[in-house]
Formats: C-alpha cells, structure tokens, sequence
C-alpha cells in the first residue's frame, strides 16, 4: 500500500520538475528580456510564489481555483487532486528554477556571447548555441538541491487529498496505530528516492566537468 | 595601388572601395563621454593600427565598428550599409566582420573544431562536411590541426587566440577587427599570434587592429590612427607617425611607449 504512495510520489515529482524546468526556463528568460511587460510579468509570478508558503498554493489550487470558475465560467468545472497537485509543485519549483537559470545565465562571462553574436549568430541563437549550455553547467547543484525539494515537497499535497506516500501512511495509521515503524518507512522511502537522485546527478556532473578538468591537468603539464 | 609597408611587403590597397566610413562617431556611457567624435576611412585591402593610452577609447572606437556597442551618435557605414540605422539587420553586417578578442572568448562548451564550425552551419552558410573541411583547412593554416578535437581550456592563450582567428575566418569576413589581441597572452606567445596576422595582412585582408604592440604596428601596417580623449589626434603611415609626430600627445605617448 505504501509502495502504491511511493510510485505516485515519484511520478508527481518527476512530471512537475519537467514541467518546472521548462516554466522556469521562460520566466527566466522572460525576466531577463527587455520587453517591460514580459519582465513584470515574470517577477510577480516569481514574487508571489516565492512569497507564500506551499501549503497555501496547494490549498488554492485545489480549492480555492475551481471555486472561482465554478462561480465565473464554468459551474460543472472540476479538477483531481491529481492535477491540482502537480499544478501547485510545477508552479512552484518554477518560480524556484527560474532564479537558478538566472544565476547561471549570469555566470557565463560576457565574451562569450560577444563572441557568438560578432560572428552573427542573433540573440535567440546566441542563447540556444553558448549561453544555455554554459548556464545549466554552472547552474546543476542548484538544479540538483531544488530537485530534492520538489520530490519532499510532494508530502505537502497529502493536504488536498493526493494519495502519495505520507496521505497512505496516515490513512494506515490510522486504522492500525504504528506509528514509528510506519513513519520510519515513509522516511526511508525518500531517502532512497533522494539518494537515487543524488547518484544520477552526480554522474552528470562528473561527465559535463570532464572536459574542464582535462584542460587544468593539461594546463599543468606545461 | 601598389605601396610598401614599412617591412616592404607589398600590399593592394583599393582606394576606390571604402570598407569603413566613420563619420563624427561620438559614445557616451551614461554621462560619460568615451568617443569625442571621430572620423575615419578604411579602404579594402588596408591594414589600420590604432594605439594610443588606456582610457582613449580605442577599443570602444572597434566596437562600435559591428555595434558591439551603440554609437550614441554619428554615422558608421560598412560595405555600403549604415549600421547606425536600426532598420539594417546587423546580424547580416556583421557575418562579414570578424572579430578577435583580447581574451579569446572560444566557446567553452565546444570543441576546437566545433567553435570553428558553429557559426557557418548555424546561420546555414555551409553545410556540416563543407564546415568541417574549411576549419580543418584553417586549423592547419594556423598550425593547430591536431588540436581539433581538444577543448579550449587545454589549449596555451596563444594557441586559443589562434583557434579565435580561424574561427572569425571561417565566415569569409572581408573585414577583420583585432581588439588588443596579444594583450592577454605570455610574452613567448605573442610571436605565433602576430605571424598569423601578418599572414593575412600579407594576403590583403582589411584589417583594423587595436594594439600595443608597436613593433607590429610598424612594421604590417598601412597606416597608423593614434587615439587620445575619444579623438584621432594624429594619423599617417607608420614611417610619419613613429618617424616624425607632429603633435605633442603622439609624440608624449611614443617617448612612453618606444
């Protein structure tokens, strides 16, 4: 039964970082542009998700969301736990993601991108050919550190009902009063999923930062 | 028009075909006024040296040549389009500039060859086997074929500087901007990276070069621009300006300087 929570936490986690990278991606982007709109646009979101806890959005989305179309637009309108819970969380590490693309953005040096549009690759280019692949370089244990927060922060959606792994923990609980032991479980399974995370991450780091170090060792020899 | 420079190469300079005209350029960064109204010519095929002190806007002055930065005012017209006006597309301009950087910026996250090859397949000038076979060419041409494969950062400064050029080359620019290009780098690479430059001066490339290396300028230019507070206060062949400045800041500077 705790497996079952276990397998829709990992699901929920991995689909709202995927769409939380690719949100993140645009607000990032959007933040940066010149255009006014696209960057308040862009900082309000980030401001307000950044600004309430979780537990609200979640509360919001499932709750408080449908109400207000159910009142507006549509009064049969509907939406899962499910949904709402992978709304919240994308939504969320989004706002979280697009600082960290910044950052990396705004790690990779300027010549680089002087370079790239001397030869007359246009900004659009430019960002997709040198600066992105740079930035997520720079940016991956900040990536990585979000990850893990996103998959913890599922235990969150327990409170709208989503059947992951601390809502069935409870539920068993509740009938059965082992608290420890069932508790203890729930704490091991998101360490291995963590843990698993972790190794994948650091693997891709290690591949990406190859090249670097060959080029000190190199440097070295001389 | 044949005429010798200094070291008595022979070079073609075509008068009849402006390649820069710089008309009243005047730059301010916010308040601060950094070019001071400049004027200039550069015809095909010629070699121009601009030196002169730090703070003199030398740089700023080839970096407004393919809008790196904005000319605040003024006209600037490459091959016949002014770049100034926001309706050309400067990404066209530009693919016929090259442009060499004090500190090299290769491509980090690509190969040697691949930092040659970007460009001309991205904007679709070549396909990826014409690419590969022209940077290849232009590796051997600067001495660094078997450094194809390698990254930037195992390359010395002066082989990373030379990757720089070949990959500004591999456009086929027609005009190519040299911005301190042997500043950065170990004394005993200087050498390997002005012979690739007198190479292509040699072959008649149009060449605008900010430098401190006097010697060179001597030696493979046409002509020499001396800058100083955002102006050309002097300009002529390298035999009038190190030979016989006429004003008084030139001649401060070279005394410095020589």
């Amino acid at each position: 039964m705790l497996l079952d929570g276990l397998w829709l936490t990992v699901r929920v986690s991995l689909i709202s970082i995927a769409i939380g990278m690719i949100i993140g991606l645009f607000m990032c982007l959007m933040k940066m542009s010149k255009n006014v709109v696209l960057r308040a646009i862009a900082g309000v979101y980030i401001w307000i998700i950044r600004g309430t806890p979780m537990l609200v959005q979640a509360l919001m989305v499932f709750f408080g969301l449908p109400q207000l179309i159910q009142l507006t637009i549509n009064p049969a309108f509907r939406m899962d736990a499910f949904t709402a819970g992978i709304i919240t969380l994308s939504l969320n590490a989004g706002a979280y993601l697009a600082e960290i693309y910044r950052g990396g953005i705004m790690a990779v040096p300027k010549g680089q991108t002087e370079a790239a549009r001397s030869l007359g690759l246009s900004k659009t280019k430019t960002m997709i050919k040198v600066v992105l692949p740079q930035a997520i370089k720079f940016s991956i244990p900040s990536l990585v550190n979000q990850f893990i927060i996103t998959v913890k922060d599922t235990s969150i959606l327990s409170v709208i009902g989503m059947a992951e792994v601390v809502n069935k923990a409870k539920t068993y609980v509740g009938s059965t009063y082992v608290y420890f032991a069932t508790y203890a479980v729930v704490a091991l399974m998101y360490l291995v999923v963590i843990s698993v995370l972790m190794i994948v991450s650091n693997y891709i780091e290690k591949k990406l930062k190859y090249e670097a170090r060959k080029g000190k060792r190199h440097r070295d020899e001389h | 028009m044949k005429r010798g420079r200094g070291s008595g190469i022979v070079t073609n300079i075509n008068k009849e075909n402006k390649k820069v005209v710089v008309t009243n350029l005047h730059k301010y960064f916010d308040k601060n006024e950094v070019l001071t109204g400049i004027d200039a010519t550069i015809y095909e095929g010629e070699v121009v040296c601009v030196i002169g002190p730090s703070g003199s806007g030398k740089s700023t002055f080839l970096r407004c040549l393919n809008k790196l930065e904005d000319a605040t005012s003024g006209e600037i017209v490459i091959d016949g389009f002014d770049i100034t006006d926001k309706k050309v597309n400067i990404n066209k301009v530009r693919e016929n500039i090259g442009m060499v950087f004090q500190q090299f910026n290769l491509f980090q996250n690509m190969t040697v060859i691949k930092n040659i090859m970007m460009a001309p397949v991205s904007l679709k000038k070549m396909t990826k086997e014409q690419a590969h076979q022209k940077a290849m060419e232009l590796l051997q041409r600067v001495g660094l074929a078997d450094k194809a494969d390698a990254y930037p950062g195992e390359l010395s400064g002066g082989q990373q500087q030379r990757v720089a050029i070949a990959r500004a080359l591999a456009m086929s620019p027609d005009i190519m901007l040299f911005d301190e290009p042997t500043s950065a780098l170990d004394p005993e690479m200087v050498g390997e990276v002005l012979d690739v430059m007198k190479e292509l001066a040699a072959e008649g490339m149009t060449m605008i070069v900010v430098t401190h290396e006097m010697g060179f300028a001597r030696e493979v230019s046409d002509r020499v621009l001396f800058m100083a507070d955002g102006v050309i206060c002097e300009e002529g062949t390298p035999e009038e300006v190190f030979g016989n400045p006429q004003n008084e800041r030139t001649r401060d500077f070279l005394r410095k300087v020589l």
